[in-house]
């Protein structure tokens, strides 16, 4: 099945735009993205692992969550929430912090809006899988906090490299 | 002083710089031909760029013509191409993941 993926960066906006399809119906997305036990299971690119410690998912609710490395270094972060329509939208504000929730202000917070719909749902089928279309809006106050954030994640993204090239030299290596 | 490339292409007139002179090397007064802007706009934007090593200079004569550093460019592009990967490798984690649930309650 061919799944939508895109990922641009709009200059004007200091934005990074995501879109995703998914091979599942809405609900179950939807649990994906704002049920702590799920969420931390695909979060964390590996081999970092995510664990969420505080999650209320309500408007004025948050998530404090961090990314722990298999050596044990972390990185915490927090998720506000300011909208919530269920299965529709959600926007949030997106802060790295420390381990005791205090936000470092020398990164950026971002303004995150993911926006959620159903394509294709399919009535005659009796499991009723649609496509799920997700769609995130990561908006930052200059481009240079996006090459901020993306630095952060560079530190996920290294590891995550390597990983590949572990695989591919074994793949030669047959 | 070395600046942020970020910094470089966050301003609107700086981009339309970039396209333009990555067609062909510009002189500072065919640039600001093209703007509706001064001259002195344009060599301080030219400035900006070359110090993040985006333009490169080359005296002709008594003209100096500016052109774009392709290979600065490409390590934009390098950087997001990481990030995009952050987010293929996530999303992949969350297919598995749903068809995992999807299978168990079927």
């Amino acid at each position: 099945m061919n799944l939508l993926f895109d990922f641009t960066v709009d200059e004007s906006t200091n934005s990074i735009l995501i879109t995703r399809e998914f091979d599942a119906e809405l609900s179950l997305v939807w649990d994906a993205f704002t049920k702590q036990e799920i969420l931390d299971q695909w979060w964390a690119p590996k081999p970092l692992i995510s664990k969420t410690k505080v999650m209320n998912f309500e408007v004025g609710g948050r998530r404090f969550y961090s990314m722990v490395w298999p050596e044990g270094q972390e990185y915490w972060g927090v998720e506000k929430y300011t909208l919530i329509n269920p299965k529709t939208n959600i926007k949030l504000l997106a802060s790295f912090t420390d381990k005791d929730e205090n936000i470092n202000a020398e990164l950026p917070t971002s303004e995150w809006e993911l926006n959620f719909s159903e394509q294709n749902a399919r009535p005659d089928d009796p499991v009723g899988w649609g496509i799920t279309k997700v769609s995130i809006v990561v908006k930052n106050k200059t481009l240079a906090d996006i090459e901020m954030i993306i630095q952060m994640g560079f530190k996920e993204g290294f590891t995550m490299t390597l990983n590949e090239l572990e695989n591919l030299l074994s793949t030669l290596n047959k | 002083m070395r600046r942020d490339i970020f910094q470089a292409i966050a301003d609107p007139t700086r981009r339309a710089i970039i396209a333009l002179i990555a067609l062909q090397a510009m002189t500072p007064n065919a640039i600001a031909y093209n703007f509706n802007t001064t001259r002195q706009a344009v060599s301080k934007h030219l400035r900006i760029l070359t110090e993040c090593e985006l333009v490169k200079q080359k005296q002709n004569g008594r003209e100096i013509y500016y052109s774009l550093e392709i290979d600065k460019m490409k390590e934009i592009d390098k950087w997001l191409e990481q990030y995009r990967k952050i987010w293929e490798n996530r999303f992949n984690q969350l297919d598995n993941l749903l068809s995992t649930i999807k299978k168990n309650k079927k």
